[in-house]
């Protein structure tokens, strides 16, 4: 590689599939705990130990799970474009998996922001569905999760779809600011800002640092399910390579 | 030896970048104008989905009015998104998409002078029978320049986003659908602030932010966008 | 100038889970034919496409004048012409417009000469007939008229005969022998056998993926 100069050893190591394939293993076991920990521990003190909304009663606490899914949902685009980016410039097949790994999980954080959306404005707003500014923004990036991974399942060379994802995912990444923008400025447009789900403005610490550890905890989550996703990637790709078969005949 | 053959080529007045775009331009155009059924398909389809508006809803006038802006809006939208998917497929078809992308040219001059012609042949036309169409749909007079400055504006950027979704898309045997689902999401922005400017010039209300907006995602488009579907046009042909 | 003009070195492909090929080494020298064989399904085209730029879908080293050929892919394209398996002609535009279009598009093609072009393959009078009343063939010659219009020093064709009569596959064989004579190379693919030419060299693919 011409531009191998300026790169970092461990860069490289990382473009190893069978390297990649064994730090996940080694990482997985503590992920995994950490993930569980934070989560039981979030959502218990989230449930049990957090005041109820003035406003709002009980029904608030499906922030909980709503924020942290939203967030990652954001977080995991921004990932697959940027995974996607290293892919089609430095033609690193690990980067591809990782892309391709994050698009359903992706997706299915998406949704679940969606449904407790829907859930939460039930009792607040006394539908199952608001053209809330955040919730329209989150149905489009659903969306554009949704034509990512219809793409990828199109195309049948495995390198050609990796690359033209990637394309789709950076159009995406910019898109989505201006996406945002102009749903934020639509929704003022049309109603009146009424209950946000979120950015309470003054939101006490016994309220936010559950919300925080839960956050943390899904990222733990996705970190476990993305390095799942991706050993069985790499397992299926590099299956005729040598060190898979002495992998499988050793189990 | 061979420098020699390099040499007679260098010597000869060559075709620029832009003799390359006019050339593109002129091609393209012809292309479309000699296939006079297929040139006139997004105009008739934009016609047929406005006409469903009523009869889906309601004739009332008032009504419909109210919904004008918004609706002639969609429809241009998928009117455009009708036609985007042959923008590259009978080059990729016939390899003149593989000539195109050894050509020593700047990729972009020719990626623009196509959607420039699309746009010509969609977007243009849309925005030049629009007014009639909204007489329809019963939209107040006033509402008139904005429709057809926010079309004029607006347009441009859905048949460069568009092309994204047709480049990524022209190896496939069956594209069309899929571009939509590509494409869809990112027209929104393009549909809000066209179909604004739409509802502010109807209530008498200043244009001039909203068209700056759609001028500013064209001009968004007109920098990234080519470079977006250069880049997707090699993938689909080296796949 | 010296050293070979195109080099290829340790080139390694693989399409649909099947190698193609591996290891494969080889270089053009100016004045050279260089022909691609083997069966079906071997790989020809691909390699033809990969030699291009057009197919990155490779492992290995291709250098375009002792340079690594992404480095002056602009250099290379201005040198290259291409004739692949779609002879790239629009069947709603005469052969002079196709013909026009390709001269903007490639600095390499003599704008100046397009009738006389046309003319030598044997497309006089058609000039401002549409394509699509042209037979197979025809479309096939107005594509190969783009060889009577360049300067570029290397020709890169894929089955340039099929389709073609006997008498055109003669004319042909002329012109390429003119464009090596001149110090030009070329590589293609055929299942014709290349008369009259001695410089001919082969490479063979069905040695090089095994299975």
């Amino acid at each position: 590689m011409a531009d191998s100069k300026w790169m970092p050893r461990w860069f490289y190591q990382l473009a190893s599939p069978r390297w990649c394939y064994q730090i996940c293993g080694k990482l997985l076991p503590w992920f995994t705990v950490a993930a569980l920990a934070l989560l039981i521990g979030g959502t218990l003190w989230a449930l049990i130990f957090a005041p109820a909304d003035y406003q709002q009663g009980n029904s608030f606490r499906i922030i909980y799970l709503h924020v942290p899914s939203a967030i990652l949902a954001q977080s995991c685009y921004m990932l697959m474009a940027v995974a996607g980016a290293i892919g089609l410039i430095w033609k690193m097949k690990v980067a591809d998996m990782v892309a391709k790994a994050c698009a359903p999980i992706g997706a299915s954080l998406a949704v679940l922001a969606l449904l407790t959306g829907a859930i939460w404005g039930k009792p607040t707003w006394g539908s199952w569905w608001v053209w809330d500014a955040r919730l329209t923004s989150m149905l489009i990036l659903f969306f554009l999760y949704l034509g990512v991974m219809a793409l990828n399942s199109a195309i049948e060379s495995e390198s050609t779809a990796a690359q033209a994802t990637a394309v789709l995912a950076l159009v995406g990444l910019v898109n989505i600011p201006i996406i945002k923008y102009s749903v934020e400025w639509w929704n003022t447009l049309h109603q009146p800002a009424t209950f946000k789900l979120t950015e309470k403005p003054a939101m006490p610490a016994e309220m936010w640092v559950p919300l925080l550890v839960m956050v943390i905890g899904f990222y733990a989550f996705f970190a476990v399910t993305l390095m799942m996703r991706l050993r069985n990637e790499i397992l299926r790709r590099e299956r005729r390579a040598g060190w898979v078969k002495e992998l499988l005949l050793s189990k | 030896m061979a420098d020699l053959i390099t040499q007679a080529a260098s010597e000869r007045a060559q075709i620029g970048p832009g003799g390359l775009f006019v050339a593109t331009l002129r091609r393209d155009l012809m292309l479309s104008l000699r296939r006079k059924s297929e040139l006139v398909n997004p105009l008739i389809f934009f016609l047929m989905v406005i006409t469903l508006f009523p009869l889906g809803v309601s004739p009332e006038p008032g009504f419909l009015a109210q919904l004008a802006p918004g609706a002639l809006w969609v429809a241009a939208l998928l009117a455009t998104l009708l036609s985007m998917d042959s923008l590259f497929r009978t080059d990729f078809d016939d390899g003149s998409l593989e000539q195109l992308l050894l050509s020593p040219q700047p990729l972009f001059i020719v990626v623009l002078a196509k959607v420039l012609a699309h746009w010509m042949l969609s977007g243009l036309a849309l925005t030049l029978v629009a007014p009639v169409i909204a007489v329809m749909l019963f939209l107040p007079a006033e509402g008139m320049p904005g429709l057809m400055l926010s079309l004029l504006i607006g347009t441009p950027t859905l048949s460069l986003v568009g092309a994204i979704g047709a480049a990524l898309t022209v190896g496939l045997k069956r594209g069309g659908v899929l571009i939509s689902l590509l494409v869809l999401p990112l027209y929104i922005p393009v549909l809000i602030f066209g179909t604004s400017a739409v509802q502010a010039a109807v209530t008498g209300l200043p244009l001039g932010g909203y068209l700056a907006l759609l001028g500013a995602l064209l001009a968004l488009g007109l920098a990234l966008a080519p470079l977006a579907i250069g880049a997707a046009l090699r993938i689909s042909v080296s796949g | 100038m010296s050293g070979p003009m195109l080099q290829v070195e340790n080139l390694f492909c693989e399409r649909d889970d099947r190698m193609l090929f591996e290891g494969l080494g080889f270089s053009v020298d100016a004045g050279e034919i260089v022909q691609i064989e083997g069966a079906n399904g071997s790989g020809k085209t691909t390699l033809l496409r990969i030699l291009s730029g057009l197919s990155r879908n490779y492992e290995g080293d291709i250098f375009w004048r002792g340079e690594p050929i992404d480095r002056v892919r602009d250099q290379f394209c201005r040198e290259l012409l291409y004739f692949g398996h779609q002879p790239g002609v629009k069947a709603l535009l005469t052969p002079e417009e196709n013909l026009r279009w390709y001269c903007a598009l490639h600095p390499s093609l003599d704008a100046s000469r397009v009738a006389e072009a046309l003319e030598q393959v044997g497309l006089a009078g058609f000039e401002d007939v549409p394509c699509h009343s042209l037979s197979a063939g025809q479309h096939r010659r107005v594509s190969l008229s783009r060889l009577y219009l360049s300067d570029a020093p290397l020709w890169i064709l894929d089955e340039p005969f099929t389709a073609i009569d006997k008498r055109g596959v003669a004319a042909k064989e002329a012109l390429i022998g003119r464009h090596i004579a001149r110090g030009g190379s070329v590589i293609l693919t055929t299942h014709q056998d290349l008369q009259g030419s001695s410089v001919v060299r082969s490479i063979n693919l069905d040695r090089q993926g095994g299975h």
